[in-house]
């Protein structure tokens, strides 16, 4: 009977699973070496996007998500009250459009197929774009609407998950950073040892983020979680002239590439603040933070091409962070076949945010044995995608 | 030619580049403004000068002497209207700079890879917030001295200085020069903490003869003007609708918390409030550069800092004034200049006996006239904290009791304090302090501050989005 729960990593992953996991009824202590909705959960954009993945099982949890987050906003407003800053989340919708002649068909045939997965996708013709988004450049080749995509503030829903977390009798440790396992002689996990002491729980859960490599090696098992930067710009407020997420079809196929190398596409969006995030980027150079100046001014570049008028609006900040990366781009949300009591919830690469509530019924499913909100296997840690890097890292 | 390229011409850069020439290198001297002189020397554009210049700045003669011998210069190139957004230390330190008028249609980007870099940026001057500090008509003292020395303006007809620090009577005898009255200086600090920093008359000041001076100067403009200095009192609120029209005064414990019962009202039509400095390190931040426990830039005794190649000099290395900017201008010059040219040359070193002298006078500045807790005793819930993104200080307590948070990261995007486009310049030091304090535990643990920058100033995304010229910067070369 497993009753208590250890969770490493207290940004909107872990947060999530410790409100599941307490409310499935288990004890529930969330260690962070820092502090919670810090790192990468602070760093990045708050979208809850269908429209950036192909037919498959990122998909499939990225449906059940878009369906999820009404109902658990609703419910975190209702717990918290009106003191509590707004989760924000605005179902505004995704504009996806191809802005050369070879990007149309392409991007048409990835909606066909979205489609027969169930997603609402609707193929625009260029005037009916323009209707949804007039600022946007007339000379764009193809455009698909996704009612489905929406958006949250990141940060405030991290932090109210956790603050719902513990009104459930989740303890919230910040500063409080791993050192090692504590096994028994067959090899269980039993708990973790910290620069605070000793904790023990029935299930280790590591949801670290980025770092949940590094967190995997200090407890004993390899896990092939590496950290692939993106950039954003923000502009300063203005009346508001972009109302979906919009973006170059190109960046589906920036999402779904593994390469290392430095890959851009614009992604453009309005805030409820009123001011524009601009990304993206994606590249592989381990933990490495410092400014390129070449990175934003591509992004610069490309956002202009999808919006003209933003050539001449003021960028007063540029920031990012280091996305979890899967090689075979899938959530890992398992048991490790491999140490008895060793859990993962991470790897969900750009996409953690929107997939965070159902990574985190799914981990308390497995668990405690509460309902799956969706088929566990896929996210398994044993599926065969993971096979060679497993190996590999080894 | 090696060369050095200076960011700032305050007393510290103009200092910093003209000992580098002097050394032999190659200089660029930037500086976001259209005139020399920083800060200290702000002074009218060059096509209307004041024939009273010389007195409405101390130092004249030595701006005029620098300003000069560096305009003669063939080794030194000196661009106006250089602002730097961002440096980039990949391979060797990169300064990104946009040249020409801020709001003109196309600025030019370039891009500088000098062999040794003095960063001399200087401060803002720093308010603390209260009621109706939003109100038109309460100025910041730097703002009020811009006015005052840059466009003769005068602010009001009857005004009210108050804060703490020194930097108040210049202030006020600015205001008085260029034709408003005066009716009080209020420094919240007590006698007793003064008298340990130095004395409880900041111009009784031994030791650092010029300083001493200079304040005996402002002095005796109180004296002739009859302006009252008021020690351990403190504006704790402005009132009007469209512009102030009087102000609350109070007595101010040694902490700065008001004390309740000894308010009284002054009818004003403008006041100066300043409490201090905050240096601006972004560019130093960028430049990997360690910061002190109080957040200066931390240098060697050859103002070097721990990046390679990249020296520091003035009020980004601690609260000086403008004696202790030149020499510690002259000695980041000297070295950067031996670094850029790899040779070595007697050491400055009556600029670091000078700079021995006014370090002490910066711990004492310090030691009477800093920014104590208490403050916060004077906000409201409506009080704005943050007046770029409007955030009054009862939604970010509301916040960081609500969330517990220990986050400074967290509660900044969760309250938008500081988010807005002055990028908390105004509010990040004190958004930092109010937030901690709100803490359960008192503590923001996250390692976060509101001096990270990676842009230090606001540019177009299709300024951004345009190539650069790479640049050697050389005189002669485009
Ligand atoms: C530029 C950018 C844009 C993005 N846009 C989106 C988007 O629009 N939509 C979306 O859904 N996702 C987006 N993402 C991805 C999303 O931000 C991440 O998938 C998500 O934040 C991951 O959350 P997490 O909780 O797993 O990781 P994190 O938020 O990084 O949390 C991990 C925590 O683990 C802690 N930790 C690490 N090591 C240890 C240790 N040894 N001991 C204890 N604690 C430890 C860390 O301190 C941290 O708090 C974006 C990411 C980036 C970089
Ligand atoms: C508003 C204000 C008014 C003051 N008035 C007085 C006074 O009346 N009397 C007195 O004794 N002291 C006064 N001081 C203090 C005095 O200015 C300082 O002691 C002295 O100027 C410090 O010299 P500095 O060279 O370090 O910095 P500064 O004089 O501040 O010079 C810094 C220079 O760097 C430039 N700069 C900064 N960032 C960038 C960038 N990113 N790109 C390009 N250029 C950049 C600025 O434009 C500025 O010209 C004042 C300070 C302030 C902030």
């Amino acid at each position: 009977m497993v009753s208590s729960a250890i969770v490493i990593g207290a940004g909107i992953v872990g947060a999530a699973c410790a409100r599941s996991l307490a409310m499935a009824g288990l004890d529930v202590t969330v260690i962070d070496r820092s502090t919670a909705a810090s790192a990468t959960t602070a760093r990045g954009e708050g979208n809850l996007l269908v429209s950036d993945k192909a037919p498959g099982p990122e998909l499939v949890m990225a449906l059940a998500a878009a369906k999820r987050w009404p109902a658990l906003v609703r419910e975190l407003a209702d717990e918290l009250g009106d003191g509590f800053p707004g989760i924000e989340y605005e179902p505004k919708g995704g504009l996806v459009v191809a802005t050369t002649e070879d990007g149309a068909a392409p991007l048409l045939r990835f909606a066909a197929a979205q489609r027969s997965a169930g997603v609402d996708a609707r193929e625009l013709s260029v005037a009916e774009a323009l209707n949804l988004e007039p600022d946007l450049n007339p000379a764009i080749t193809a455009a698909v609407h996704y009612p489905q995509d929406a958006q949250v503030h990141p940060v405030n829903a991290a932090e109210a998950l956790l603050a719902s977390a513990r009104r459930h009798g989740a303890r919230v440790r910040q500063n409080v950073n791993l050192s090692g396992p504590i096994l028994d002689a067959n090899g269980t996990l039993l708990g973790i040892a910290t620069n605070e002491g000793e904790l023990h729980a029935d299930a280790i859960i590591v949801a670290a983020g980025p770092w949940s490599g590094e967190v995997a090696r200090t407890l004993g098992v390899t896990l092939p979680v590496l950290p692939r930067r993106g950039m954003v710009l923000v502009t300063s407020r203005m009346p508001k002239r972009i109302f979906h997420k919009v973006y170059d079809a190109d960046y589906v196929g920036a999402v779904g590439s593994g390469d290392a190398a430095l890959q851009t596409s614009g992604v453009v969006e309005s805030t409820e603040s009123g001011n524009v995030l601009i990304g993206s980027s994606r590249e592989q150079l381990g933990f490495d933070d410092r400014l390129r100046v070449d990175t934003i001014a591509q992004i610069a570049a490309k956002a202009i091409r999808l919006f003209p008028f933003l050539a001449d609006q003021a960028v007063i900040r540029t920031y990012g962070g280091f996305r979890p990366f899967m090689p075979d781009h899938l959530p890992l949300v398992s048991r490790d076949h491999r140490m008895p009591g060793l859990w993962h919830a991470t790897g969900h690469e750009g996409a953690g945010i929107g997939l965070a509530p159902i990574t985190g019924e799914l981990i308390a499913a497995l668990v405690a044995g509460a309902a799956a909100p969706c088929d566990p296997e896929p996210y398994s840690l044993a599926r065969s995608s993971l096979e060679p890097h497993l190996t590999a890292v080894a | 030619m090696s060369e050095v390229l200076v960011i700032g011409a305050g007393p510290a850069g103009l200092a910093a580049a003209r000992a580098a020439s002097d050394a032999g290198a190659s200089v660029v001297l930037l500086d976001a403004s259209d005139a020399l002189g920083g800060q200290f020397w702000r002074h009218l554009p060059e096509t209307r000068p004041a024939r009273n210049e010389k007195y409405l700045h101390h130092g004249w003669s030595t701006f005029r002497a620098l300003g000069e011998a560096l305009e003669s210069s063939p080794t030194v190139t000196i661009i106006r209207s250089a602002q730097v957004w961002a440096i980039e230390v990949l391979d060797g330190v990169a300064v990104h700079a946009m040249i020409g008028e801020p709001d003109g249609a196309r600025r030019e980007r370039r891009v500088f890879r000098p062999d040794a870099l003095v960063l001399a940026t200087g401060a803002h001057d720093r308010t603390l917030p209260f009621p109706g500090w939003d109100l038109p008509g309460v100025f910041t003292g730097g703002a009020a001295q811009a006015l005052a020395k840059g466009e003769r303006l005068a602010v009001g007809e009857r005004v009210l200085v108050a804060g703490a620090g020194p930097f108040l009577l210049p202030v006020a005898q600015s205001l008085t020069r260029s034709g408003s009255r005066v009716i009080g200086v209020l420094e919240a600090n007590r006698a007793a903490r003064l008298a340990r920093g130095w004395s409880p008359r900041p111009w009784q000041l031994l030791g650092a003869a010029g300083k001493g001076l200079e304040l005996a100067g402002y002095a005796a403009g109180h004296v002739r003007h009859r302006i009252p200095y008021r020690l351990g009192r403190a504006v704790i609120a402005a009132h009007g609708t469209d512009r102030v029209g009087s102000v609350t005064v109070a007595k101010v414990d040694a902490q700065w918390a008001p004390v309740p019962g000894t308010e009284h009202t002054l009818e004003v039509d403008a006041v100066c409030v300043s409490h201090g400095f905050t240096p601006r390190i972004e560019l130093a931040i960028a430049a990997g550069c360690e910061l002190t426990p109080n957040r200066f830039v931390a240098v060697d005794g050859n103002q070097r800092t721990t990046t390679d190649g990249v020296y520091a000099a003035g009020e980004i290395t601690g609260i000086g004034g403008v004696d202790l900017a030149l020499a510690e201008g002259e000695i980041a010059g000297h070295f950067a200049a031996a670094s850029a040219t790899e040779s070595v040359s007697a050491p400055p070193t009556a600029a670091i006996r000078r700079r021995r002298v006014f370090t002490g006078f910066a711990h004492r500045i310090e030691a009477a006239h800093g920014i104590r807790s208490g403050w916060s005793g004077w906000l409201t819930d409506s009080t704005l904290i943050c007046r770029c993104e409007e955030v009054d200080f009862g939604s970010m307590r509301a916040a960081a009791v609500a969330t517990e948070s220990e986050s400074f990261r967290s509660l900044k995007l969760g309250t938008r304090a500081g988010l807005g486009i002055c990028q908390g310049r105004m509010c990040g030091r004190t958004t930092e302090e109010l937030l901690c304090a709100l803490n359960p535990n008192r503590e923001l643990s996250d390692g976060a501050v509101s001096d990270r920058r990676p842009l230090a100033s606001p540019l177009r995304i299709g300024e951004l989005a345009h190539p650069s010229s790479q640049n050697n910067a050389r005189k002669g070369t485009p």
